[in-house]
């Protein structure tokens, strides 16, 4: 059941240190770069490839490819410090404080999970009474909510942790306006003034913010094991292995990760992506840490055997270089399941109903 | 060894388990589909391409594949997919072979940024290379279809690979697409050329192929040096003119024609005013394809 696709192993090695030890000559990079692909983690494989200085070992044809994703990741870098210094100037000039959020956040604070991300929005949290006057120095400056229906909208506004997604009249960039972590309606509580208080501060820009190193690992952790979305699934699985292994570095470092995550309400997710980052891409957590997770976050033994079952394979590659059974299945059950998660069910029940109503008359929805 | 010469089970079956894989220019391609068109397109554009060896790297899998679900029974259509992801929405299913092509196009657009990426036909005679970028309705591609019929040798009718290591311009011919009028104004023009089924109504009107010319594929792995930036107008019974453009103004407007100009940044622009400096720019007005012919053969005379 574990992954043992070739971009795995690929970033296994990286982790252990032994990405030199590969047979550069005789490596199967046709299916490594073609699963990269897939799994958005190409300009990724290549960073590390060049960080070691080892792209001349490879190749002639695949290194081009490599080479020519490094140019994308860095092209995404460049233009999404841009787009953060946009948002700055429209929301400093309204008084409005912001925290950075996952990829735009790695870059500005250069993190290794910066390391050849790619990212198209850019995400930012701002305090719920700001929201408004968040919105509107934002439209002021050309971000504008794209048109969406009543029900939508009102979903959003009602319901969720973020309003629409609001896109650039000029540049097309799309910023997302968080104002809590998860949506207010889950069953999970997390404070976000408790991650106000934590974040670190911009040099020179008073007013933008990222989230602490050990916060920065619980969001990821949340966003991917409460969301049920998995399209991106390995590559956030790689995002929480260069942020734990970066952030973490003694055993005081995990009890400070367990214990913000019991202070925030997230043990769960981050159970989870401690389990999976470990049992995927062998990242260095200790046993105990993982077992003092399923402790704090009163999982159960069958929990914790039939989550393993959905997540492994929902988080698994799947490629026609190497099929992955049962995906369809696991990713489904924990879409339903992330739902259930995140409304009661006298929100859940019409929602899920409207959205397979539309679905089925082939109506878009958003 | 020839696409048309692999072996008849292979050449007339799907490309639906294994695949089929050619070479143009620099590009490994490997195809898969489960539609007849597309298997019928590429055999009829493809057959005298190389085939790839089994041991060759392959630079990128595309896959067209009827889409499966209830709709496929009252309104069937077609993805398009690289390597699992899906760069536009399913398209009727008529247009499968016209979503190859562009698929394809989508792929090298945004992978190959090893090159400076121009939205234009490239073509070549007596070792000048001629960029024809395109604005729609500018006549780019019917432009292209004449001139390479007429002694000019195809690069490519829909982007110039400029190098960024050697400046020059790398070829990837594959068939010419022309659109709606143009279709039969070449046919009328060259009618030795040859063509494939026309797709009615598709996102860019009627479509149809034009077999890429034998002199495309015989010098698909020779590189030409820009000689000339020529921008193409179609006026009705307007009179031919060939104007210089200042080369402020050219690079100006090239730089909306480049597809990866933000990804590759100062290199992408140090290798476009380079090649500017040192090619001959003009605006070029014209109402037919005879006159037209005419103009741009001036040029390297």
């Amino acid at each position: 059941m574990l992954d043992d696709h070739l971009v795995v192993r690929f970033l296994r090695h990286y982790g252990q240190g032994t990405l030199t030890s590969i047979d550069f000559s005789s490596y199967p990079w046709e299916i490594l770069i073609r699963q990269a692909r897939r799994t958005n983690l190409l300009s990724r494989c290549a960073f590390f490839l060049c960080e070691l200085e080892l792209l001349d070992k490879v190749p002639k044809q695949p290194r081009i490819h490599f080479i020519n994703s490094i140019k994308l990741s860095d092209a995404n870098a460049r233009s999404a410090k841009v787009e953060v210094k946009q948002i700055y100037k429209a929301l400093s000039k309204a008084k409005v404080d912001f925290v950075l959020l996952k990829g735009a956040a790695y870059v500005w604070a250069g993190n290794n999970a910066s390391k050849g991300r790619l990212f198209t929005d850019t995400d930012i949290l701002v305090a719920k009474e700001n929201l408004v006057i968040a919105e509107t120095a934002l439209a002021n400056s050309g971000w504008l909510t794209s048109s969406l229906d009543v029900y939508t909208q009102k979903f959003y506004r009602e319901w969720m942790h973020e309003i629409p997604p609001m896109t650039h009249l000029k540049r097309q960039t799309t910023i997302d306006v968080h104002h809590t972590i998860i949506p207010p309606t889950s069953r999970l509580k997390p404070k976000p003034i408790k991650f106000w208080q934590q974040a670190d501060a911009a040099e020179d820009m008073p007013g933008l913010y990222v989230l602490s190193p050990i916060d920065m690992i619980i969001h990821s952790a949340t966003h991917l094991f409460h969301e049920g979305e998995f399209e991106q699934g390995l590559r956030d699985i790689s995002d929480l292995d260069l942020l734990i292994r970066e952030a973490i570095a003694s055993q005081n470092g995990w009890d400070k990760l367990l214990h913000r995550a019991v202070e925030l309400d997230l043990v769960k997710p981050v159970y989870y992506a401690l389990n999976f980052t470990k049992k995927i891409l062998d990242a260095p957590i200790p046993e105990d840490v993982i077992n003092r997770a399923i402790f704090q976050a009163k999982m159960s033994k069958f929990d914790v055997k039939l989550m393993d079952v959905l997540y492994g394979r929902a988080l698994a590659t799947n490629h026609v270089t190497n099929k992955m059974k049962g995906q369809g299945v696991a990713r489904w059950f924990l879409y339903i399941r992330s739902h259930w998660l995140k409304m009661p069910v006298h929100l859940l029940f019409p929602h899920l109903f409207r959205k397979s109503w539309l679905n089925l008359t082939g109506q878009k929805d958003h | 060894m020839l696409v048309s010469e692999l072996p008849f089970e292979k050449i007339n079956a799907d490309f639906s388990d294994s695949g089929l894989c050619f070479k143009t220019g620099i590009f490994n391609i490997a195809v898969t589909s489960n539609i007849p068109a597309v298997t019928r397109h590429i055999r009829h554009f493809y057959s005298h391409y190389d085939c790839n060896n089994e041991t060759d790297f392959i630079d990128l899998h595309v896959e067209v594949k009827a889409v499966g679900g209830y709709r496929r029974f009252y309104r069937p259509q077609v993805s398009f997919s690289f390597d699992g992801y899906e760069p536009f929405i399913p398209l009727p299913i008529n247009q499968a072979p016209a979503m190859f092509e562009w698929g394809l196009n989508w792929c090298i657009a945004n992978t190959a940024h090893h090159y400076l990426i121009i939205h234009s036909a490239i073509i070549e005679k007596d070792g000048y290379g001629l960029i024809l970028p395109g604005t729609p309705g500018s006549g780019k591609s019917t432009l292209c279809a004449a001139l390479v019929n007429k002694g000019w040798r195809l690069l490519s009718d829909e982007m110039a690979l400029l190098s960024l290591a050697d400046g020059l311009i790398y070829p990837a011919p594959r068939p010419v697409s022309l659109k709606n009028k143009s279709i039969q104004i070449i046919k009328d023009f060259a009618p030795d050329a040859v063509f494939g089924e026309v797709m009615i109504d598709t996102l860019k009107g009627d479509i149809a192929h034009m077999l890429a010319p034998q002199s495309a594929l015989a010098e698909q792995t020779t590189a030409v040096k820009p000689a000339f930036l020529v921008f193409p107008h179609y006026k009705d019974n307007a009179e031919k003119k060939l104007i210089g453009l200042p080369k402020s103004r050219a690079l100006m407007t090239l730089a909306e024609h480049a597809f990866n100009f933000n990804i590759l940044g100062k290199q992408g622009f140090d290798s476009m005013s380079n090649m500017i400096e040192n090619v001959e720019c003009y605006d070029f007005t014209y109402a037919d394809l005879v006159t037209a012919l005419e103009g741009i053969d001036s040029l390297i005379k």
